[in-house]
């Protein structure tokens, strides 16, 4: 085991009886990196998350944390990190404070000791701070619950999907608190289905059904895997999806928010293609020249696979 | 490593903020204890008899007199033979008591050839009519000693008063209503609500941690413990005629069983519905229907006599029967304890044995 590693994993491998949950899995976090890993619901993020923390021994391959093995330094292991799962966790009668000393007391710690490292997200639940847990809302929550797996000041953080049910103002400022702990040299690694989110990481792991389908930076996957976007909106979204689909030269065609992304060839014409929409009656349809984005590659890589 | 006393606050604090569960848990026993003492009662509280005598001579007035005179039994008068099953059945005596024509000869027989009394009871209600039929027997065969040639007298308890009986059987079943279910589902919900996720990755012995749960619900039962031996005493004159030191030694070790247990059973379920039937169906049915609380254990089938031995209810009740009923020294109940201090020591190893620090 390398100690130069916050996480290294090699072939990892869990089933589920006939299930196969991660499959072959290997990827290294280096220390003090903001590393991302995503994926759809059911992708192996949490298991991925219960092999590292020591919850579950995997089947095959190997894990090291902090440069301990996962199976045989379990204990060593569990003192080191904070670990925050995607459900909230937290005892929900208990008051904000009572939370965060339970868990310093939980690490033998003192909040005292290490305020200083949660006292920026911390200040912000303070003035909540006898409230009970389970009547704060999900933004809050969160910090809560990153405050308390903070407390001990452990050298990996894993957050399993932290800003999932969290309303879009609450992520951002939840990233930049990411980023301000990464700058106290906490290896973080944290799991998201949101592929906008991708950006904030330093390095990202794109897993789906078990399967790693790239790790790299969030540029480095573009620019690696990215092709010819055009965005395509107008009108009766859905039959417009389903005539693009029919269009030359595209590759593929997804409804993607308020506009459907084709992935198209060298060979592709875009003027040729808006005159034929319109000429099957569309009218007003808008096709733009687009960025590739981590989705884009999401989608090429899962449909290859 | 972890500061064990911040543990018991926050189970503590959990207790507490459950307003409506330690509500329910500090009154069940006040609740019981007035239900079995008040309103469902096989003892003997008055029997109403009436008297067919044909020749009232002194020896049967005196016999009718002793009868009239104990606080159990009121005399309803004297009616003719005839009248018997009219009076019985509008219910204006619930027993008749026939005496012989010739009472005073066949009771001066050393060795009587017929029945000098007849005892008449209704008996729509089998319970009061057996110990009524009992007691009032006990109390005619005073008069004269001869009268029977089975002599039958109730001791410790000889009006039958069932807070005798269910005194020490409530207190078998709350105890472990509390300990053991309660705790096994405190415990289990730290794994439905995902918190036993992140209690085990931290360094502490997720032992410690459930250890510290017990100890709330240990003072919790304490509680309950004052609340029935005060009300026992005060409320329903039970005699807690042995040493109140034994009493209250056998059952914090029965409390502890019982926590031990409620810790086994966390260790086996994952949800709290699973927990709670299986407190509810393995618990509470055979401490009811096997402890002798309700029924004899004597009078089992030798299979069901076969099972009760390993319901610990059974033993504690028995013990404490010995104690506060019988007033026999701790001395007395050695066995029964030991056999709770034996299954206490199996729980807690087992559970520590299948306790597991992992997901699956």
């Amino acid at each position: 085991m390398d100690a130069r590693y916050a996480i290294e994993i090699d072939g990892l491998t869990k089933r589920y009886g006939s299930m196969t949950a991660l499959d072959r899995v290997s990827f290294r976090v280096e220390r003090g990196e903001l590393f991302g890993l995503i994926g759809p619901d059911g992708a192996g993020k949490t298991t991925l998350f219960r092999l590292l923390t020591t919850l579950m021994n995997p089947d095959e391959g190997t894990a090291a944390v902090d440069g301990l093995d996962c199976v045989a330094s379990y204990r060593q292991i569990r003192s080191r990190v904070g670990y925050m799962p995607g459900r909230f966790s937290l005892y929900a009668d208990l008051s904000v404070e009572e939370n965060l000393a339970f868990f310093a007391a939980l690490f033998g710690v003192r909040v005292a000791d290490n305020y200083d490292l949660i006292a920026p997200i911390y200040r912000q639940i303070e003035p909540f701070r006898t409230r009970r847990a389970g009547k704060l809302s999900g933004g809050m929550k969160q910090k809560l619950a990153l405050c308390c797996a903070l407390i001990h000041r452990p050298s990996v953080l894993f957050l399993d999907e932290p800003t999932t049910g969290v309303d879009a103002v609450s992520r951002s400022e939840f990233w930049d608190m990411l980023a301000e702990l990464k700058a106290k040299e906490i290896s973080i690694l944290v799991s998201t289905p949101y592929m906008d989110e991708a950006d904030r990481c330093d390095r990202i792991a794109l897993i789906n059904e078990g399967h790693l389908l790239a790790v790299d930076s969030p540029r480095g996957i573009v620019s690696a895997y990215g092709e010819r976007i055009y965005t395509l909106s107008g009108g009766d979204m859905y039959a417009l999806l389903l005539a693009a689909r029919r269009l030359p030269h595209v590759r593929r065609c997804c409804p993607f928010g308020a506009a459907h992304h084709l992935s198209v060839d060298a060979d592709f014409d875009a003027a040729a293609c808006r005159r034929q929409l319109a000429d099957e009656g569309f009218a007003d349809v808008a096709l733009q020249p687009a960025e590739s984005g981590i989705e884009d590659v999401f989608i090429k890589l899962m449909n290859h696979e | 490593m972890g500061n064990f006393g911040s543990f018991i606050k926050k189970e503590t604090l959990h207790i507490l903020r459950d307003r409506r569960t330690m509500l329910v848990v500090l009154l069940i026993p006040v609740v019981l204890m007035t239900l079995f003492g008040f309103a469902i009662s096989t003892e003997i509280n008055n029997i109403d008899v009436a008297v067919v005598a044909p020749h009232r001579t002194e020896s049967v007035r005196q016999a009718v007199e002793r009868m009239a005179s104990n606080p159990y039994c009121t005399f309803k008068g004297y009616i003719p033979s005839d009248e018997i099953d009219r009076v019985l059945r509008r219910g204006e005596a619930s027993a008749v008591a026939v005496f012989a024509a010739d009472y005073d000869r066949i009771a001066a027989m050393p060795a009587p050839a017929e029945p000098a009394v007849q005892l008449i009871f209704d008996a729509s209600n089998t319970n009061t009519a057996m110990s009524g039929a009992a007691y009032l027997q006990s109390i005619l065969t005073g008069a004269s000693a001869q009268a029977s040639p089975v002599e039958m007298r109730l001791l410790y308890n000889p009006q039958m008063r069932s807070a005798y009986n269910f005194v020490p059987g409530i207190m078998g079943m709350i105890f472990i209503l509390i300990c053991a279910l309660m705790t096994s589902v405190s415990i289990v919900r730290e794994k439905e609500n995902g918190t036993m996720e992140v209690l085990l990755v931290s360094p502490v012995r997720p032992m410690r941690i459930v250890l510290a749960k017990l100890v709330p619900y240990f003072m919790l039962s304490c509680i309950n413990l004052a609340t029935i031996l005060l009300l026992a005493a005060y409320a329903l004159d039970v005699p807690l005629s042995g040493s109140a030191g034994a009493i209250i030694a056998v059952s914090l070790l029965y409390l502890v069983l019982a926590l031990a247990l409620g810790l086994l059973i966390s260790t086996l379920a994952e949800k709290q519905i699973v927990a709670l039937i299986i407190s509810a169906m393995l618990l509470m049915m055979p401490i009811v229907m096997l402890s002798g609380m309700l029924f004899p254990v004597e009078n089992m089938p030798a299979v069901l006599q076969a099972i009760s031995y390993i319901v610990p209810a059974r033993w504690y009740i028995e013990a404490i029967r010995k104690l506060m009923i019988e007033g026999l020294p701790f001395a007395a109940v050695w066995r029964e304890v030991l056999i709770l201090l034996a299954m206490t020591v199996v729980f807690i190893v087992v559970s520590v044995k299948k306790f597991n620090d992992k997901l699956e």
